[in-house]
């Protein structure tokens, strides 16, 4: 069946199974493999992109879903005053160790700085607790946001 | 400490293509020089002729940031700003580059200095050509910025401007060019970001998984839960007919899958991953599951204390007259540590890309040990070694997991039948039912006390795995391991019992465990002498010396530098202060990679018996130069938190042959709300640079059991820490 989902600010036309999860969907299709796949069972948050402005699992979130939703990946987070703030941050802050999971927590950190801009640690910790690491960058990942909401 | 560098040191000039300097190691670049200009790929170093120098990367990044850190040793002697250099990745070929490994924290041990040498002489050509176009004797020039200086006259020349001419100039003896005084360093010791960050934070492809060739199709491979199993019989027509899948056949295996990497399994090859991995709930399997078709964890366990009756299979080191010393002790303690299975479970799951045809074979493979992995597809498809080209593609964490490489020589078998180009991926449950588990173990340990409280005699009959006397990877325990040398009598033996899931490395194999086995045990004999823990770690310690030989890759236990990171993180824990009732501080320490570490921990133990870790104070000596300190802090913090949570969370278990864990819902990863401050305080000596990957973890899991103890009184003798032990009475 074919789909046209808003992604990244683009009518993008997919013909794929309305079932098939979003994650690949952008991975395959849309050829934008920064959205990264885990687990498969929305546990570890790497498949992480917006809908609408809000955190969801790509790999959970099957394209016929979508509808008119306007789904933000990490290849265009960017344009936005808090992404593009994020992503400054985690690179001047040298975040990633192995970098995998950092789209997913860019992104759910994006949605955080959207509606709550100068976040606490303990507010971090909730918005952040879906998104795993398995190398534990936890403490630069928080610094991080912070400074990204010090910079905006 | 001594540390053999057996890397070849010879160094070959060679014009690159376009008219610039390249130096490589060895053979290939030899061949480079004698005429082929087609490739650079070889190389380490190239000076272009805008003066901008490409560096090689030549080790698999996994996120141990050796793609930043070794290129700035070459930089900095080179003498170049960071700003001026691009880093390549490297292909595998070891008659290139040498050791081409993720594993063992070696990479900054072995490389310290050759590379420094590398852009040291690449230096000394660049200014031997400026000498001559000026006429002026080499010596009264100077370097800065990737300009040549003549001071006396004022006269300058850019790299760019020079490196044709340097090109064909002798090389210099590496032995021979001059280093520059730390003192002076610009780059190494200097906090730099790693240099793929921007592509990272921006989605650009990097990883294994995000390779995309014209053509390329997906698979899916499924194999018996149990290791070693085969296929008796399998229906694969439900699978066949769904939409989108492509192929769908029996791999018979290839000998055994230890060796070959190759299980036999049902190979699904589709239009898109997702339904290829769907596609392999569909299979109708029937396995032969094979000789560990009963396995369980609890067998295991009733097998490992029987064992433990019996006088332990084989003998490791022991003093004579050992009983009659531990009978004769004043005090006496006796104890039984044991540990689970883990699995590795780096974020990306297993994946390879493969294409091959003409015979020739390419491959994209996130791997820690690419060439292994080469062997062994090309006894898979009887295709010369040669005739293989292995991407090392950026890997999404390894902790050890990739130093195996199973899913290269199932991406290539389905690429090779599928004459396109293949890329495979393992599901998250594939991963972690089919790791190369740290294995678990079983300590059954005795010391002896005498009077004074002194340690005199320390017993282990260590239950680990393997077979015909053989133990299985990272099962085994070897003589000179703390405190082997530091007590008058000692007997360390070990029994085992077959493995019914392949084991293999896991960040500081070995030390992982027994780290926490050996310095939680300590403890119990400090606290049966009613000696201050580290007061007891220092006394046992003694004056600073050289304990044990330097043989094989092994040097022996520095007593000066590991009291020096004790007595360092103690201060900086506040060691012995009073802390609220049910919390409490525990310190431990550990020799590994020739790296010393110690940590202290701070508990609080719940009335229900949860534990949270409040914070962990961390000092290392990883000697005279750390060459990132960004990237160093990055290492030391991670592999601190990484040992928390498999302290408190993580067991792999069996059941019926198969691990009874599938994603990470039931095998729990940190997660950031869990992650406590570490404070990380760094001992400068004056010793080689080693690495960092992996020598902060083993005294974690000890410091933690430690401060529990200190906060309850219930002694740690089994991970993952168990609340139900904690609970408050």
């Amino acid at each position: 069946m074919v789909y046209t989902l808003s992604v990244n600010g683009k009518a993008t036309r997919l013909d794929v199974e309305g079932e098939m999860p979003l994650l690949w969907a952008l991975r395959e299709v849309c050829d934008l493999p920064g959205t990264k796949f885990g687990c498969g069972i929305a546990q570890c948050g790497a498949c992480t992109v917006l809908l609408d402005g809000v955190a969801v699992r790509s790999c959970q979130t099957p394209v016929a879903s979508v509808g008119t939703g306007k789904v933000v990946t990490i290849e265009g987070v960017g344009a936005s005053k808090h992404g593009k703030a994020l992503q400054d941050a985690w690179v001047a802050g040298d975040v990633a160790q192995c970098g995998y999971c950092q789209a997913g927590q860019i992104m759910s950190a994006a949605a955080l700085l959207a509606v709550t801009p100068a976040p606490s640690d303990s507010e971090i910790d909730a918005a952040m607790a879906g998104n795993l690491c398995r190398c534990a960058t936890y403490p630069r990942i928080r610094a991080a946001i912070h400074a990204a909401a010090k910079g905006v | 400490m001594g540390i053999e560098l057996n890397r070849r040191s010879v160094l070959t000039a060679l014009a690159a293509a376009g008219g610039g300097l390249t130096l490589g190691f060895g053979p290939a670049a030899r061949v480079l020089a004698a005429g082929a200009t087609a490739s650079k790929l070889n190389t380490y170093v190239t000076v272009h002729g805008d003066g901008r120098v490409t560096i090689m990367a030549q080790n698999p990044e996994i996120g141990q940031g050796v793609k930043t850190s070794i290129p700035q040793l070459v930089a900095e002697e080179l003498d170049v700003d960071w700003s001026a250099v691009s880093i390549e990745q490297a292909l595998a070929d070891t008659a290139v580059y040498g050791r081409q490994v993720a594993g063992g924290s070696m990479a900054t041990t072995l490389q310290y200095e050759p590379l420094r040498r590398m852009g040291a002489t690449a230096r000394a050509m660049l200014v031997a050509a400026a000498a001559a176009r000026w006429g002026v004797p080499a010596g009264e020039c100077t370097t800065a910025h990737g300009v040549v200086l003549h001071p006396a006259s004022g006269r300058a020349l850019g790299y760019g401007d020079v490196a044709a001419d340097a090109a064909k100039l002798p090389v210099p003896d590496a032995a021979s060019v001059r280093l520059k005084d730390p003192a002076a360093f610009a780059i190494i010791g200097k906090p730099l970001t790693g240099v793929d960050n921007r592509k990272l934070v921006t989605g650009v492809p990097l990883f294994g998984i995000d390779t995309r060739l014209p053509g390329m199709v997906y698979a899916s491979f499924e194999k018996c839960p149990v290791f070693g199993g085969t296929i008796k019989s399998a229906d694969l027509g439900k699978a066949k007919a769904i939409k989108g899948v492509i192929d769908i056949y029996v791999v018979p295996g290839n000998g055994n899958p230890a060796v070959t990497g190759l299980s036999a399994g049902v190979a699904i090859v589709a239009d898109s991953w997702w339904t290829a991995n769907r596609a392999r709930d569909a299979l109708a399997i029937v396995w032969d599951d094979g000789a560990m078709a009963g396995a369980s964890s609890a067998g295991l366990a009733a097998k490992a204390a029987a064992l433990a009756k019996l006088p332990p299979q084989q003998s490791v080191v022991s003093t004579t007259d050992f009983d009659a010393a531990l009978a004769g002790a004043a005090k006496r303690v006796d104890a039984v540590y044991s540990y689970p299975y883990l699995a590795h479970a780096p974020m990306e799951p297993m994946n390879c890309t493969a294409q091959v045809s003409g015979g020739k074979v390419e491959i994209w493979a996130p791997t820690q040990n690419p060439e292994p992995g080469r062997a062994q597809v090309a006894a898979a498809l009887g295709i010369a070694p040669a005739d293989i080209t292995i991407h090392m593609t950026r890997c999404g964490g390894g902790f050890g997991r990739r130093l195996t490489n199973e899913y290269m020589v199932e991406a290539a078998v389905i690429a090779a039948k599928a004459g396109r180009p293949v890329k495979l991926i393992w599901s998250r449950e594939q991963d972690m039912q089919h790791s190369t588990y740290r294995p678990a173990g079983f300590h059954n340990l005795s010391a002896g006390i005498d009077a004074s409280g002194k340690l005199t005699a320390w017993r282990n009959h260590f239950v680990s795995f393997g077979r015909d006397g053989k133990f299985a990877k990272s099962a085994q325990i070897a003589p000179g391991l703390f405190p082997d040398g530091f007590v008058e009598n000692i007997n360390i033996g070990a029994s085992m019992q077959p493995t019914p899931l392949d084991t293999g490395f896991l960040r500081a194999p070995v030390s992982n465990a027994f780290g926490f086995v050996f310095q939680s045990f300590l403890d119990e004999c400090a606290v049966a002498a009613g000696v201050d823990p580290l007061a007891y770690r220092r006394q046992i310690l003694g004056a600073p010396r050289i304990v044990g030989e330097v043989k094989s890759g092994h040097a022996g236990l520095d007593t000066g530098r590991t009291r020096a990171v004790l007595d360092t993180v103690a201060k900086a824990a506040g060691w012995g202060r009073n802390v609220a009732p049910r919390s409490g501080l525990g310190i431990a320490f550990y020799y590994s990679h020739f790296g010393y570490f110690a940590s202290v921990a701070e508990v609080k133990v719940a009335d229900d018996g949860s534990v949270q870790v409040v914070k962990v104070w961390v000092a290392g000596d990883c000697g005279r130069q750390v060459v990132n300190p960004s990237g160093a802090n990055n290492q030391i913090v991670g592999s601190t938190l990484d040992a928390i949570n498999s302290t408190l969370n993580q067991a792999i278990t069996v059941a019926d042959g198969r691990v009874e864990q599938h994603n990470f819902d039931d095998y729990l990863l940190l997660r950031m709300p869990d992650a406590p401050p570490v404070e990380v305080t760094m001992v400068t000596s004056d010793n080689p640079p080693t690495g960092l990957g992996e020598p902060a973890y083993p005294p974690v899991p000890a410091a933690i059991g430690n401060a529990i103890f200190a906060a309850t009184g219930v002694r740690v003798r089994s991970l993952p820490v168990d609340p139900a032990l904690l609970k408050k009475v």
